[in-house]
């Protein structure tokens, strides 16, 4: 979206509502779970999910928890798998453009509140920065025990050899661990967190980062939070250590060799292309005169 | 018999007192106490509706009594009471020094994962981090329980019903317990395999030194593990004695009763 159409948004805040649409109530509610989470690194906080004018599953946890810890001065950038540009990403900001009237933008380093779906932002993050995530199911035990109840209790106690049970499994099935998303992590070599959706690629990213991130989940009503330079392990077995995806060729775009990369199928001849899914990466980088072409 | 003298332990391991459970109006369990010593096999007999898997349930710990206690007498000599345990420390001693082997496999087993995994299972849970040693234990157990160890990444379902009770043995024994408790171990299989499983059964109880508490309503899988035998009627214990003395020379009327319900082959 163009910086344009951005601030034409803002301009135009929509009257009769709250600012960020929540009323005041609700945000201090989420506010208040917001800080226990920090509090308790990995620990999910049940809260009162409010109905959000969209459905759920397309990041009605993000924008609670975006809402509730958005400012008018704050600049606000929000991506769906990288991605500035897909309908998600431009909507939810759109949103909050004419609710709240922040400023927007799609570059990385500019944005003080980044909400995301399903990636970390290629481009480091600093002290200054909050990351919100969209989380469908905040639950990491919730495929292997369907008890609520239970689940809790294994949190509870730190019983976390069912986690551990599922990454043999998937060994003994398929020679290495199969997970490449929503890699099961320790936080703080506490509580075992569901990073949500985002590729193992980025798990890295979660450790130590100086950012604060935090995890809304809007369905399942739960939030919970990374506090910044926080130690985050990903799982994994001493003879078959955690290990993050690799690609033979850098990004067609732009070049990079460093980032996530999507295949983009071209042709019904089995083309494809390889790009970054950080779009806002790889049009920096090629805004500095890097070519795909040119490697 | 007496293979708790024969090991010099002179505590018992396993001390129940006075357990009561009650459901609504039926008193499943009245009154029950015994006393079980390390490396003894306790069978516990009567038909069904007699409270003896209530009983069993309470003893493992699974079910809360209405009263009594559940005193065992842990590696270290100390008494717990597995009922006034916090949560985390009796989940610890379910996984380490306890083990149930349930009558239905599919109750005991987790269906959804791979034998191998289900034998690691514990082994994870305690903090083991190596597949590769993970994975030799698990071998190596079902080789000790008679399953090919070529079925170690074939799920249960596939396995017969005698290879998921032997899994599910194999699962239980894999973190050395003390104290084992058996539902029906071989109930629900036809008497091959049945006779088969209580071999493997009386080897593995001989070999570890296991204190069993085993359920049956079977009395020819009574005479052949147990040591000593306690006849159940109607939540309680009408006679208690040496399996052979029991079986051959009944004094209740309940247990002459039952003792002549055995069909002859």
């Amino acid at each position: 979206m163009s910086a344009h159409a951005d601030s034409l948004a803002a301009a135009q805040t929509v009257e009769g509502y709250n600012f960020a649409y929540l009323d005041e109530q609700t945000k201090r509610m989420i506010r208040r779970s917001l800080l226990k989470a920090v509090a308790i690194p990995g620990y999910q906080v049940p809260f009162a999910s409010r109905e959000m004018p969209l459905p759920y599953g397309w990041g009605t946890g993000g924008i609670q928890v975006t809402a509730s810890i958005l400012g008018a001065c704050d600049t606000l950038k929000v991506i769906d798998q990288g991605a500035d540009d897909t309908t998600n990403a431009v909507n939810i900001r759109a949103f909050f453009a004419r609710t709240a009237g922040v400023a927007t933008t799609t570059r990385t380093e500019e944005a003080s509140v980044i909400q995301t779906r399903h990636r970390i932002p290629e481009t480091p993050l600093t002290d200054q920065q909050i990351l919100v995530y969209q989380v469908p199911i905040p639950e990491p035990l919730r495929w292997l025990e369907p008890r609520e109840r239970e689940t809790r209790m294994l949190h509870a106690l730190g019983e976390y050899g069912l986690m551990q049970v599922s990454l043999y499994e998937d060994i003994a099935q398929h020679g290495r661990i199969a997970k490449t998303y929503n890699y099961p992590v320790q936080v703080s070599g506490g509580y075992i967190m569901a990073p949500s959706p985002i590729p193992k690629f980025d798990n890295p990213k979660l450790h130590r980062n100086p950012a604060l991130q935090l995890f809304g989940a809007g369905r399942e009503k739960r939030i919970y939070a990374v506090p910044p330079y926080t130690d985050v392990r990903s799982l994994d077995f001493d003879d078959y250590p955690f290990d993050v995806e690799h690609w033979d060729t850098a990004c067609a775009l732009c070049g990079a060799t460093d980032s996530y990369l999507d295949e983009i199928v071209t042709d019904d001849a089995g083309g494809r292309r390889y790009v970054c899914s950080d779009s806002d990466y790889c049009d920096r980088r090629r805004q500095a005169g890097d070519t795909g072409a040119a490697r | 018999m007496s293979a708790h003298a024969a090991r010099g332990a002179d505590h018992p391991i396993l001390s129940v007192r006075h357990l009561s459970k009650r459901f609504g109006r039926v008193q499943a369990v009245d009154d029950v106490s015994f006393d079980l010593f390390p490396g003894e096999v306790l069978g516990i007999v009567g038909e069904s509706g007699s409270g003896k898997t209530t009983l069993l349930r309470a003893v493992a710990g699974q079910e809360a009594p209405d009263t009594g206690a559940v005193l065992y007498r842990d590696r270290w000599g100390g008494l717990v009471d597995l009922h006034a345990l916090p949560e985390g420390r009796r989940r610890r001693l379910h996984r380490t020094d306890l083990g149930l082997v349930q009558q239905n496999p599919r109750d005991g087993l987790r269906m959804g994962v791979s034998a191998g995994a289900n034998v690691g299972e514990r082994l994870m849970a305690l903090g083991h981090r190596h597949y590769g040693t993970i994975r030799q234990s698990a071998h190596d157990w079902l080789a000790r329980v008679e399953v090919d160890p070529a079925r170690l990444d074939d799920p249960p379902a596939q396995l017969s019903g005698g290879m998921q009770q032997r899994l599910q043995i194999a699962r239980n024994l894999v973190s050395e317990p003390r104290l084992v408790f058996m539902d029906e171990p071989t109930g629900g299989l036809d008497v091959s395999v049945q006779a088969r499983l209580l071999d493997l059964l009386r080897g593995l109880v001989g070999e570890l030194g296991l204190a069993v508490v085993l359920v049956t309503h079977d009395l020819g899988v009574a005479r052949l593990l147990a040591h000593r035998l306690m006849v159940m009627q109607a939540g309680r214990v009408v006679e208690t004695g040496l399996t052979d003395q029991v079986l051959d020379d009944p004094q209740a009327a309940y247990s002459q009763l039952l003792v002549s319900s055995i069909l002859p082959v």
